[in-house]
């Protein structure tokens, strides 16, 4: 083998390597990314129903429910239009409280309800999750519903 | 007075900054001699009035000066002084001055041992730094003044996050910073390079030893803050491939190439190109990496609060940097042809496959990382990327590349000569496989299919490392320094390694619902609640748990988890408890009332786990022992 | 030709991260939870108001029938008195009940910052531990409610009130028969 050859075969190893890793990446991507929905997107069946995804809004006040003693918890998420039944079984992150903004991970039974498997936590207590932000502001023109919602 | 005074320093240190771009860079260009030697004055001037600034912020903090507004919003008198000390890079505007102090000390670091360098090049070299610095002083003083005034004064201050209270994250700033602006230098070498059209082995053995004590910097910042988020989130992870996270990652991932690129064109007078695009690459994303966190671009839960006109100035700035080095690459980088050749199985091709293997690595951190922001930006929906994909994607450039460096250690340059080796290659295979089926068997039994790849490719980077040392020591040469810390940073990379498959296979975790008195079974040690009472700390009060853990019905320790709650910022905190052991970590967390009795009560073991911590700072020892070498101080002959 | 790579690369970045930046949130649309809901209801001690004798303590039912803004405040908050100065000419414009809640603060360095700034508020009650702050989903002083005759929350600001946001966020919101209802009676 002449260096120049040997050089040609290393170079379109490289090449392909390297594009071949492109590939993969490209397609781990495309397999293992969590879409955000916001409950009205789940509610109009937008979700797929057994994949995981994000489900982001705010913990609706009141529906809250443990089954004392145990750790598994019932809740609703709402962005103030439509609700989505959650269940989680696990220890909840501090900032977990009604009324407040919160992310879960999870996936969408055929009943309707959200199995969460995590449930995010933030640091910082000056936080609503941004997407979560988002979806409630552009529900409702960026100015909140005012008087009671349904 | 005082914060008058800093704020005064701050705005002269960028006029010095101003000065010494310029003459450092008009000076060589222009050939006048005394524009070139008032750089390295103005260089010292500069670190002098940076640190004035510094110390300024400093001394409010700690005399509790608050009528200014970002010690008010901050830090309280109830605080302990080191915190106080610490809380002038709790937030934005501080870190901001931190990072352009540091950048200032870097400079003066260059200006002090660039002695034996040609004097337009090291002139060149500080110009191109005090461009860089003068962006980072004008968006503290646009964007981000901490100096600014409260009128009238605040009896006391908002408190510093009491997540920030904290040691290991008190220096965890300082140790990223002094890494991400450290290769500040190597960009600025090869910005200088450039713009002289000249780079050969003497320009990379100036350059090693600046990229590799960076370099190191970064490696103990980035253990730091992993170590942080292990015991005081309270999740006892150590790792969540989040953007602030990968973005520290992404510029260790090309320092780490640009390190052995370094070598290659030091050594052989290859890859000059390659090795000046991974420069310009490195201290990029670390630009990058500010960009993401201060900007809101990307969301984080390490963030502080975003402000997205900061981010317009920290993108124009990164446009002017990164786009003018660039610019400056694509013109006269074709200039610095390499010629010579080398052979297949030759250290070239290693090092070359290490490079490879590296930049696809944190290529890949780097499509994760972005993929959520350009979903958004064209409109495909709003998407999270997460361990799923960062963990497989990352494993497939690294796994081969922790093999390909137990072969390449035993490699030669330019002759491709490892059948000399074969025997000892094989021997630390076996070794190494054997050791994994000790452990396997022996002691924690199966686990995932990785698990024992992982093993095995750990105890085999340790064992090759040791191989050539020993060897030298056996012939009687003397180990250099250079030699000693390769070694080291390699053996730390086989700890890593190792520790991380021990912590990814066999960490056993469980929430536990338990009423006092009662017990549940983790793995193979039994968690039992043996009561709650209050407590109070200086600044919060507390709800503290008493749990025993148990082994096969012994007890092993008794922990103390607490859920706290700060009374300046109202907010709860949950303080975990953990006992360290050499082998493995017990971990306990207090979660919430449940009702009937019982909380919640999040429990883990992690073998290993503090291993790899340590081996990051193996790594980071073996980079400092590295760049001592005798061999970098020698002045250099000529460029 | 291969050298340009890279700066096409990145010129492809910056263009995303532009839109990024005009995409990421900002700080100050964190929106209230509360928003649209029944405010909490609280009875709490009263540090200071304007009737005499000073009762001892206050009830929000007593507001019910009337707007009126809820001011969240301490004497260690830095901002607040930043904001002082605007609740003051708040309190003279006469449109809205202004009601303070002294968060988790001492009464008797409440009534010293009264008594040296002025003392906008019709009444002012103590919320010791916090409690009620937290109701409110209070997560930093200051913060600025707008409460309707029914005891809904209409808005909330965070941060110090300026001219701007009293204009066009709390005046604004009012039903154009109420702003008299405010300064009727006071409460």
């Amino acid at each position: 083998m002449t260096p120049r050859r040997r050089r040609l075969i290393l170079v379109s190893g490289i090449v392909a390597g390297v594009a071949l890793a492109g590939f993969l990446v490209l397609r781990s991507l495309q397999e293992n990314v969590m879409f955000f929905y916001d409950p009205t997107q789940v509610a109009v069946g937008e979700a797929p129903i057994g994949q995981r995804f994000r489900l982001g809004g705010m913990v609706k006040p009141g529906s809250v429910q443990r089954t004392a003693g145990t750790l598994r918890l019932a809740f609703v998420v709402t962005d103030y239009k439509r609700d989505v039944p959650v269940q989680y079984e696990g220890v909840v992150p501090d900032l977990f409280r009604e009324n407040q903004g919160v992310v879960a991970h999870g996936r969408l039974g055929t009943d309707g309800v959200f199995v969460a498997e995590e449930i995010l936590a933030k640091h910082d207590e000056n936080y609503m999750p941004p997407e979560v932000a988002r979806a409630i502001k552009e529900k409702h023109g960026g100015v909140m519903p005012k008087g009671p919602t349904p | 007075m005082i914060p008058e005074l800093g704020h005064f320093a701050l705005i002269l240190a960028m006029l010095v900054a101003i000065v010494q771009s310029a003459f450092g860079l008009a000076g060589p260009a222009l050939q006048r001699e005394r524009w070139i030697a008032a750089v390295r004055p103005a260089v010292t001037m500069q670190f002098l009035l940076q640190s004035a600034a510094l110390l300024a912020l400093m001394f409010a903090f700690v005399s509790n000066d608050f009528s200014v507004q970002y010690v008010a919003q901050n830090s309280n008198s109830a605080l302990p002084v080191v915190y106080r000390v610490a809380a002038v890079w709790g937030a934005h505007e501080g870190s901001l001055l931190l990072w352009g102090w540091i950048l200032a000390a870097w400079t003066l670091a260059v200006a002090l041992f660039s002695r034996g360098l040609p004097a337009g090049f090291a002139a060149r070299t500080q110009g191109v730094l005090g461009l860089v610095s003068v962006g980072f002083v004008s968006f503290t003083l646009a964007t981000s003044n901490p100096f600014e005034r409260l009128l009238p004064a605040a009896p006391d201050g908002r408190d510093l996050n009491p997540l920030l209270q904290d040691p290991a994250l008190a220096s965890h700033p300082p140790m990223l910073y002094a890494g991400y602006v450290g290769f500040a230098v190597a960009f600025a070498f090869a910005c200088a390079a450039m713009i002289e059209g000249r780079l050969d082995q003497t320009w990379a053995r100036w350059t090693r030893p600046w990229t590799t004590v960076a370099w190191a910097f970064l490696s103990v910042g980035i253990a730091l803050g992993s170590w942080w988020a292990y015991y005081e989130l309270g999740w006892g992870g150590y790792w969540f491939w989040d953007p602030v996270e990968n973005a520290s990652f992404m510029p260790w991932l090309v320092g780490t190439a640009l390190i052995h690129s370094l070598a290659v064109t030091e050594k052989r007078g290859l890859f000059k190109s390659w090795t000046l695009l991974l420069a310009i690459l490195a201290f990029s994303l670390s630009l990058l990496g500010t960009f993401l966190v201060r900007s809101g671009v990307l969301v984080s839960v390490h963030s502080f609060a975003a402000d997205p006109t900061r981010g317009i100035f920290i993108l124009v700035f990164l446009v002017l940097v990164i786009g003018g080095a660039l610019a400056l690459y694509a013109w006269r980088a074709p200039l610095l042809r390499s010629t010579a050749g080398f052979e297949f199985s030759a250290r070239e091709s290693f090092l070359l496959f290490n490079n490879i293997l590296l930049v696809v690595a944190a290529a890949a951190v780097f499509a994760g990382t972005m993929a959520p922001l350009i979903s958004d930006a064209l409109g495909l929906g709003t998407l999270s990327v997460g361990k799923q994909y960062f963990d497989p994607v990352f494993l497939l450039p690294t796994l081969p590349l922790i093999a390909l460096a137990s072969v390449g250690i035993f490699s030669r340059w330019k002759r491709g000569q490892l059948a000399p080796h074969r025997g000892a290659i094989l021997f630390t295979l076996a070794l190494a496989a054997a050791i994994t089926a000790a452990l396997m068997l022996g002691v924690w039994g199966g686990a995932k299919f990785l698990t024992p790849v992982g093993f095995a490719l750990g105890f085999w980077l340790i064992a090759a490392s040791f191989v050539d040392p020993v060897d030298r020591l056996r012939r009687g040469l003397r180990l250099t320094p250079a030699i000693v810390g390769m070694t080291i940073a390699h053996i730390g990379l086989g700890v890593f390694v190792v520790s991380v498959t021990a912590v990814e296979s066999y960490t056993r975790e469980r929430d536990l619902a338990l009423a006092i008195g009662e017990s549940g079974r983790v793995g193979d040690f039994d968690y039992r609640l043996d009561g709650l009472r209050s407590a109070e700390g200086p600044n919060y009060d507390a709800l503290r748990g008493t749990v025993t853990v148990l082994q096969a019905g012994k007890p092993v320790v008794t922990l103390h988890p607490e859920k706290r709650n700060y009374w300046v910022q109202g907010s709860v905190m949950t303080e975990a408890d953990i006992h360290m052991q050499p082998a493995r970590d017990v971990f306990v967390a207090l979660g919430e009332d449940l009702g009937g009795g019982r909380w919640s009560v999040r429990a883990q073991i992690r073998p290993l786990i503090n291993y790899v911590w340590l081996a990051a700072f193996l790594m980071a020892i073996g980079g400092i022992v590295a760049a001592s070498d005798r061999r970098y101080r020698r002045s250099g002959e000529s460029v | 030709m291969k050298y340009l790579i890279p700066a096409g690369v990145f010129a492809l970045l910056v263009v995303v991260l532009a839109i990024g930046i005009q995409r990421a949130p900002s700080k100050n649309v964190i929106p209230s939870a509360l928003i649209g809901k029944p405010a909490p209801t609280w009875s709490l001690p009263v540090i200071a108001s304007n009737q005499s004798p000073t009762p001892a303590s206050f009830d929000s039912e007593r507001l019910r029938g009337r707007w009126f803004v809820f001011n969240v405040w301490g004497t260690w908050c830095p901002e607040c008195k930043v904001e002082h100065p605007m609740l003051l000419e708040m309190a003279r414009q006469k449109k809205l009940p202004l009601i303070g809640l002294d968060w988790k603060d001492d009464d008797a360095a409440a009534r010293r910052w009264l008594e040296s700034l002025g003392d906008p508020y019709d009444v002012v009650v103590a919320d010791r531990d916090g409690r009620t702050a937290i109701d409110f989903g209070v997560y930093g002083a200051p913060e600025t409610f707008l409460i309707d005759d029914r005891g809904v929350v209409v808005y909330k600001h965070v941060g110090a009130m300026n001219p701007d946001v009293w204009q066009r966020e709390f005046l604004a919101r009012l039903p154009t028969a109420a702003p008299s209802d405010g300064t009727q009676g006071q409460p």
